[in-house]
């Protein structure tokens, strides 16, 4: 007996197949990702993405017209939230870039703040990135372990300044308190019970099947087109190019530091793919502890901050300033009229680089490898957006 | 590698486009700079980015600065070459009442969000940009913010853009 | 110790509407909306230090599914017309926190052309959070403030009179 009255029309293209139409997607702006408000439209054909086209935005809260607007010494809060997951180097490229102008010198135990505080910060950083990777792609639990660690180096950045994620630490011609009694022995401590860590975050994650399965020669990114699109930092190096701003246009008090700089090799897939730029994140962790090692035992003494004026007043000119973030070279470009106020302030963050490269990246990449890339480039919105 | 210090790379350029690159200006190696012709803008680009001895492979950094009392919108181009670790800076002058300028897109690839971002702030326009459209703000959005005259909107979408002090009794 | 044996078979008395909020206060999903920086404190909240598991906050992915929304960071114009998008999708009975000052009031970006001065110009909200970030304490506190609200509501006998539907 057949279904009389009941006709399904199918349409067939020439071949003989069902026919098919793309699908258009909006991933975000809210999404259960720690990246911050993004939004992908991906156009798909099932499974894989024909194009991931990036719309940005949604936090843009106008950071650079506000310091035209509250002074030099008063933007320095805002430079945290540029990039509130590692703030310290955005303290002190503002505070760079303010030196430049006027030519102050910061004193010698200022600087080991200084880097002390950065590389705190990159370790915070990478941890979040390398836990949110890992729960991006499935696995929950590294973290939780990574949310652990952070806890112990928010209390030690939270005993010097007094806050947890949005220091405030640093001021233009040095930082703003020197550190307190007993926190070098305590941040020692942290540093040799946090390196074996690493080594556990490695089991963990670094050579497990599935993790480096669904990270080898997803997206490669060559160098040539790493450097076009300008990607900075681990980006960049997972990408084969030997470039660290430390290393290659040293400042503060880098070049009294012996540590290495970890590049892609391609180990376990192409060079420049997902992998690539992971295992340079959990590879500069270990570094970092080198240099917090370093710089601590090696203490000078002195004061932490040069004078400045309260009222202070660059010349006019203008000065650019690049610096090391945990997302890599950010650029600061600042002009000043030689008043109390900033002209300009154009900040240049390496997630921005990072974003426009997914529409190139995402071809014919499955939807689930679109997590993948996001996560391993390391996108932070604030830093998108600004 | 040869990292040639900016006199060398500005006698470079001068030596090639005569009229179009103007004198060196600046102190220090981050700032040295030269204000280029617009008209010249693409040509001395690609000079830059192919030519063996300058090798400006990356386009660092590009932004944009309004400047009423000279009423141009200037867009400053910081360029690195990491074969040679050198670096410059090129700027280009748009009037401010039809800010126009070509477009770099097709010379570094990273040119095209950073133009996008300065069309979207200070309203300057790129001949030759693939996808010239907003980026950070609404594409609904009157104006342009960076720009020193403007003035913000009252409300948008319903949603007033001020807030009474919670001091006030 | 056991309780086996030691005591004799005894009743609970309790007002319905008493145990119906001590469950649903007990059980709050929120949805992960983390906007900015707070969103950071956020998940710090959720970790293992400061734990929300153990009060029954889950975060959940869709607005379909949660109770809370929990409004981290700084709303900007272009992001508040999505967030009265998500309020309206999350079921009844919902409730909304703000968290930070920038979620409170603009925060220190009250100076900026392009955010919103505060979530309570697009959604009703329950419980402010002043920090810029709170500590994963104030939230918790926070939190806890929501589950006395939540403690306090009535379902089976209203003030305002409402008919009995026939």
């Amino acid at each position: 007996m057949g279904l009389a009255g009941f006709e399904v029309e199918i349409q067939r293209d020439g071949a003989g197949g069902l026919a098919t139409e793309d699908m258009t997607l909006s991933m975000g702006p809210q999404h259960p990702s720690t990246h911050g408000v993004l939004r992908f439209v991906v156009r798909a054909d099932g499974e894989v993405m024909k194009e991931a086209l990036p719309d940005i935005g949604y936090l843009h809260r106008s950071i650079e017209k506000i310091a035209e607007k509250v002074g030099w010494h008063g933007f320095m809060p805002y430079t945290d939230r540029v990039d509130y997951v590692a703030a310290m180097p955005c303290n002190q490229g503002w505070a760079m870039a303010a030196e430049r102008l006027a030519g102050i010198e910061v004193p010698k135990r200022g600087e080991y703040c200084r880097v002390v505080a950065s590389e705190f910060s990159r370790i915070h950083s990478h941890l979040l990135s390398v836990g949110s990777m890992a729960m991006d792609i499935g696995a929950s639990t590294p973290f939780t372990h990574a949310i652990r660690e952070r806890e112990y180096i928010n209390d030690l950045l939270e005993e010097v300044c007094g806050a947890r994620l949005t220091f405030n630490y640093m001021r233009i011609g040095g930082v703003a308190w020197d550190l307190p009694p007993a926190w070098r022995e305590k941040a020692l401590a942290y540093v040799d019970r946090f390196e074996p860590l690493i080594d556990e975050l490695d089991d963990l994650l670094s050579f497990n099947k599935i993790y480096v399965e669904r990270l080898a020669n997803v997206a490669p990114v060559t160098a040539e087109e790493a450097i076009d699109w300008n990607l900075v930092g681990p980006n960049l190096r997972g990408s084969g190019v030997q470039f660290d701003v430390r290393k290659d246009l040293p400042y503060s008090a880098y070049p009294d530091f012996d540590f290495e700089v970890p590049i892609g090799t391609g180990e376990r897939g192409t060079v420049g793919d997902c992998y690539d730029r992971y295992i340079v994140r959990v590879r500069e962790m270990r570094e970092s502890c080198k240099i917090i090692r370093q710089a601590l035992r090696n203490l000078p003494a002195g004061p932490v901050l040069a004078k400045v004026p309260r009222n202070f007043k660059p010349p006019a000119g203008d000065a650019y300033v690049r610096l090391e973030s945990a997302r890599g070279d950010m650029g600061w470009y600042v002009v000043s009229d030689g008043t109390s106020f900033p002209y300009r302030c154009k900040i240049r963050t390496g997630s921005f680089a990072a974003i426009s490269l997914i529409p190139k990246m995402s071809r014919n990449l499955m939807i689930a490898d679109l997590i993948a890339v996001i996560a391993s480039l390391d996108l932070v919105a604030p830093e998108i957006d600004r | 590698m040869a990292a040639l210090d900016a006199a060398a790379v500005h006698a470079r350029l001068a030596g090639r486009f005569a009229g179009a690159v103007g004198a060196l200006a600046g102190t220090r190696p981050d700032n040295a700079c030269a204000t280029i012709a617009p008209a010249a803008l693409v040509e001395v680009a690609r000079f830059c980015k192919t030519d063996p001895d300058l090798r400006f492979d990356c386009l660092s950094n590009l932004s944009g600065v309004d400047w009423p009392k000279r009423e141009v919108i200037q867009v400053v181009y910081h360029l690195w070459s990491y074969p040679h670790r050198h670096g410059f800076v090129l700027k280009a002058d748009a009037p401010r009442d039809n800010p126009v300028l070509p477009s770099l897109a097709a010379v570094w690839a990273h040119a095209e969000w950073q133009e996008r971002e300065v069309f979207d702030l200070l309203g300057v326009r790129f001949e030759g940009h693939p996808d010239l459209r907003r980026i950070l703000m609404p594409e609904d959005w009157p104006g342009h913010p960076l720009r020193k005259d403007f003035v913000e909107p009252e409300e948008y979408h319903g949603i007033s853009t001020s807030r009474e002090s919670l001091l006030k009794a | 110790m056991s309780l086996i044996n030691t005591a004799p078979e005894m009743a609970l008395t309790t007002k319905i509407d008493d145990l119906l909020n001590w469950t649903r206060k007990s059980s709050i999903w929120y949805m992960m909306f983390g906007l900015a920086c707070c969103a950071i404190e956020m998940m710090q909240t959720g970790g293992p230090r400061a734990d929300l598991d153990r009060f029954g906050m889950a975060p959940r992915a869709t607005p379909r599914v949660s109770d809370l929304i929990i409004v981290s960071g700084t709303l900007t114009l272009k992001m508040a017309l999505r967030t009265k998008v998500l309020y309206d999708q999350m079921p009844d009975p919902k409730y909304a926190v703000s968290m930070g000052s920038c979620a409170n009031c603009g925060g220190l970006f009250q100076l900026a052309y392009s955010v919103c001065d505060g979530v309570d110009k697009v959604i009703p909200v329950d419980v402010y959070v002043p920090g810029c970030p709170p500590r994963p304490e104030a939230l918790t506190e926070g939190l806890m403030k929501l589950q006395e609200k939540i403690q306090q509501e009535r379902w089976l006998v209203r003030k305002d009179g409402a008919a009995e539907v026939a």
